[in-house]
């Protein structure tokens, strides 16, 4: 183990400008695991990195079928990079099923790696395959390199006394190994993580090294590969970076966000999936003083939120549509009750239970209208996985100023997916003030701030300051009950007129791509990179285009109006069936044209270039 | 941290000047007297003081308490006084509530604060009806009860509140009713006094949808046939002269029995610990016996935890093992590199 590990290959290496590598497996193959690091030797490697974890809603379906594969994919360039891109150039796999599935993702010519020895009979047949598939023809145009994966990495254990079990378990780091090799990576810092990754058990790392080194060393010693590659260092801004999933930002932005605000934070939350991990993530920060409380069911999840608004902290819930369905009339209360909360949405494939473990845009009305009443809320969408964090503070910032709900639409896709991000410093970022109770008129706990239209946020515990809250409709003046219609009126309006004042801190859309264009693309939420790099690359083709991707969804920006109106033609990308685009057409009588994804999966780069392509083509 | 009020305070301290909007003759204004009798003795200062409640008759309760209050939404007022009390444990926080919000639209709620067993009290408000929808069966009405949505009858089996109580695991469980003011005042005081979640039913005459229902429990007539007063380590008597006491069959099972019949060893002892007696208690109906009036079961201390405590002392211990949480190393917490 000792032994300086070579760092570089002898033969000959291709410089590429970027790769984009799927690892597939069964869900026992840890594909997950292989794929992250080789993620994080890319990173080391200096270059931009996007990625897009890829696994089934079963924890463990049976093994070798096409319902239990599991994916991993990476994109890494020496260019700038937003999405985890579409068609791999390599795909590893490691079963009959993965290959199933993920053959017809492959790009053509692409490279194939797959371990021969996990397309036994038994294996095909689960799969699907009435023969292998290397002797149907559907491998032909593919780069294929049909390895005796398992068998080597026996070998390589062959002294070890381990059991067969144990050993096959080993295989994915013999193609980490390769891979690691193939693209010239830095190996350092991965056989530093085998050894901690499995300090308790020495016989682990002992294996896991020797069956990493020998996927190396088949690469540079196999006549197989003629050469290695490589991809170069991307211009970065320079600073420290960490690879960070969407799901962390939130739980890391969320406790920072309170932190800056001098309150402790208080999550409620149900376990869901794609929002689990937050609360896992903000579960294990007890030292930062942050509360969670697994709740009996997502309406307790947001109902102690709330109440511990009430009792001054930062009150945070996070779930997925259907939680959030349930949460619906939480959130009309404090709508009402004009508390501080912060309701996470990871968006997934729906209606109903719908696609757990897929990516979808498809609560976005569900935000802006899915409660009882006139009930209006703050809603953010974070663009990228590191913006989840800064999403997160955002939401926290707009919730204590102006009391009220703030709900924040992240998705699956941005949830599992990672990317670097440029580590700030805490010292750095700006606190968050809750205005305090000013002493200066007598009180009344719904006065309002004359700039933010907020009422105060005074806790239990302030002497002489006793006041009652509730879902019932309250005089404008004293916070009374009251059934006065014009009151309700008044009350409804000044609700509204809130929301739509947090505007006002808001900077200037960015528009990118040509300021000129003819066509305007407009975006939210996750599928910014895909929106960006498509128009990016049409733009280079000679066609016209710009980009706007409002962060916040209500309220909308006041520039983006006369934006909208700047251009001949307005295109709307979504993964939903036209949301935001019906919100355009309906605030800004634009006519708004639709594209639309629904399928689970994000927009693709050149899939979404072929399409704003055909509805310029078509509409011209 | 104390939550005592610098100065002596009366239950007009506790007043506020809101206008009580219950029916005349409500069972509720009783309650409220004595809620905001017993504040001011057990001295807790207004402001530390929070009311919440979900929605029904008896949850316009915190709007005419001179306290932090906080009028929630259907069956979720266990929910929201979850978060006030975990965020700030130093509060007293109670629960008001009915037997529709806590028993049928709250009932995960009711069960779960229960099962944590988080320091605040709950009052339950039994009155066997729907009020404020004005007169449907709820899930206390007895079977066969004619309400406007059950013309022939319930079909429902009610529940026990004390006895789902005690199935959620709650440590401290009484029963008591709106006209007995000394025996509600005594009660609250006990609830109060209790470490971990108190549950208190109250039986609450509903004058226009279901008068009379607990008549033979409150009139001065029939009372004293029909209580079942409970007093820790007596013997279970009642009757005008206590002629008549509980015993238990060899099966366990309660018998009322004449007290000159039997021994005087033979007549049960109340025992609040004891969760065999909590349960006899708790399922002992029907017209054959006295209603339990009382303190049911009350235990705290070791092997009842107090979630609150629990969530705050593993804080402080994640800081004593860890040290106070540094964003910057949480940052830099997972595989970093430097771009020059």
């Amino acid at each position: 183990m000792g032994e300086a590990f070579p760092l570089a290959s002898n033969k000959p290496v291709e410089v590429l400008e970027k790769v984009v590598i799927r690892f597939a497996g069964d869900s026992g193959d840890g594909m997950q695991l292989t794929g992250t690091q080789f993620s994080n030797e890319s990173a080391l490697a200096g270059n931009d990195i996007a990625t897009l974890p890829d696994y089934p809603a079963e924890i463990r379906a049976p093994a070798g079928t096409l319902a239990g594969v599991s994916g991993f994919q990476l994109n890494f360039s020496s260019t700038s990079l937003l999405t985890p891109g579409e068609r791999p150039d390599v795909l590893v796999v490691m079963n009959p099923a993965a290959l199933k599935v993920n053959l017809p993702h492959l790009r053509e010519g692409g490279t194939l790696i797959m371990d021969a020895d996990a397309f036994t009979k038994g294996n095909l047949r689960k799969a699907g395959y009435a023969q292998h598939p290397s002797e149907s023809g559907e491998l032909d145009g593919y780069t294929v390199f049909d390895l005796a994966m398992t068998k080597m990495t026996a070998r390589a254990l062959a002294d070890m006394d381990l059991p067969k079990k144990s050993v096959v378990r080993c295989k994915n780091f013999f193609a980490l190994g390769l891979c690691s090799w193939m693209f010239s990576r830095p190996t350092e810092q991965t056989l530093a993580w085998i050894a901690s990754k499995f300090a308790k058990s020495p016989q682990l790392v002992e294996a896991n090294t020797r069956v990493f080194k020998a996927g190396w060393n088949y690469g540079e010693t196999t006549d197989a590969f003629a050469n290695c590659y490589t991809v170069e260092k991307a211009k970065i801004e320079p600073g420290l970076y960490s690879s960070i999933t969407g799901n962390k930002a939130l739980a890391w932005g969320l406790a920072t966000g309170a932190a800056k605000a001098g309150r402790q934070l208080f999550l409620g939350s149900y376990p869901i999936t794609p929002a689990t991990e937050i609360l896992q993530d903000l579960a294990a920060m007890k030292e930062f003083g942050v509360i969670t409380v697994q709740a009996e069911d997502e309406i307790a999840g947001v109902g102690s939120a709330l109440g511990a608004s009430f009792a001054g902290a930062i009150g945070v819930t996070t779930s997925s549509g259907p939680g959030v369905a349930l949460k619906a009339e939480t959130i009309g209360l404090a709508v009402m009750v004009e508390l501080p909360l912060v309701v996470v949405n990871v968006q997934r494939g729906g209606p109903s239970t719908g696609l757990p473990t897929k990516t979808e845009q498809a609560d976005l009305l569900q935000a802006l209208y899915g409660r009882n009443g006139e009930s209006p809320v703050a809603i953010i969408a974070p663009r990228t996985p590191a913006d989840c964090f800064d999403a997160a503070i955002e939401a926290v910032r707009v919730a204590t100023k102006y009391m009220t709900p703030v709900i924040l639409l992240s998705d699956g896709y941005l949830a599992n997916g990672a990317q670097p991000w440029k580590l700030p410093k805490f010292s750095e970022l700006p606190d968050i003030e809750a205005k305090p109770w000013k002493q200066q008129v007598a009180f009344q706990p719904y006065l309002r701030d004359e700039d933010t239209l907020a009422r105060p946020w005074v806790s239990p515990g302030t002497p002489n300051l006793t006041h009652r809250v509730g879902g019932i409709e309250k005089d404008y003046n004293s916070g009374d009950i009251s059934y006065d219609p014009l009151n309700h009126e008044r009350m409804v309006h000044v609700r509204a007129s809130k929301i739509e004042g947090i505007s006002a801190d808001f900077a200037p859309c960015e528009i990118e791509g040509l300021q000129s264009a003819e066509v305007l693309v407009v975006g939210w939420g996750s599928t910014y990179g895909a929106i960006s790099e498509a128009v990016r690359a049409l733009n280079s083709q000679g066609y016209s285009f710009a980009h706007v991707h409002p962060r916040w969804l209500n309220p909308l920006p006041r520039d983006l109006g006369e934006i909208l109106r700047r251009f001949d033609k307005v295109i709307v990308p979504e993964m939903n069936m036209g949301q935001l685009v019906r919100v355009v057409r309906d605030q800004y009588l634009v006519d708004a044209i639709p594209l639309t994804k629904i399928q689970g999966q994000p927009f693709g780069v050149s899939e979404l270039c072929d399409r704003l392509r055909g509805i310029v083509e078509e509409n011209k | 941290m104390s939550i005592a009020a610098s100065s002596a305070l009366s239950r007009k301290d506790f007043v506020s000047d809101q206008d009580v909007r219950w029916c005349p003759g409500c069972g509720d204004y009783a309650i409220l007297a004595q809620v905001q009798k017993v504040m001011a003795e057990l001295g807790i200062a207004r402001e530390n003081a929070v009311f919440v409640s979900g929605i029904g008759c008896s949850s316009r309760f915190p709007y005419y308490m001179n306290t932090y209050g906080f009028h929630s939404i259907h069956g979720r007022a266990p929910a929201l006084a979850s978060g006030i009390k975990v965020a700030r444990p130093e509060l007293s926080v109670w629960i008001i509530t009915g037997d529709g919000d806590a028993l049928s639209i709250g009932g995960n709620h009711f069960v779960h604060i229960l099962r944590r067993n988080l320091d605040v009290n709950i009052l339950l408000f039994n009155n066997e009806i729907y009020g404020l929808t004005k007169g449907q069966y709820s899930p206390t009405s007895k079977r066969g009860h004619k309400t406007k949505t059950s013309p022939m009858g319930s079909l429902d089996s009610p529940f026990s509140p004390a006895a789902l109580a005690l199935g959620a695991g709650a440590t401290f469980i009484a029963r008591t009713v709106d006209v007995e003011t000394q025996h509600l005042q005594s009660m609250l005081h006990r609830a109060a006094a209790h470490k971990g979640t108190s549950f208190v039913e109250i039986l609450q005459n509903c004058v226009v949808f279901n008068d009379g229902a607990f008549a033979d429990v409150s009139d001065r007539g029939t009372k004293a046939e029909r209580q079942l007063l409970l007093e820790q380590g007596k013997p279970m008597l009642f009757g005008r002269d206590s002629e008549w006491g509980i015993r238990l069959r060899a099966d366990a099972t309660p018998e009322v029995v004449a007290v000159k019949d039997v021994k005087p060893s033979e007549i049960a002892v109340h025992d609040e610990t004891n969760p065999f007696m909590a349960h006899l208690m708790s399922h002992m109906e029907g017209s054959q016996f006295p209603v339990p009036m009382g303190v049911l079961r009350a235990v705290e201390g070791e092997g009842y935890p107090v979630y609150e405590e629990g969530v705050h002392r593993q804080i402080h211990e994640a800081r004593e093992s860890k040290g106070p949480g540094d964003f910057d190393a949480l940052y830099r917490s997972g595989d970093t590199w430097q771009v020059e």
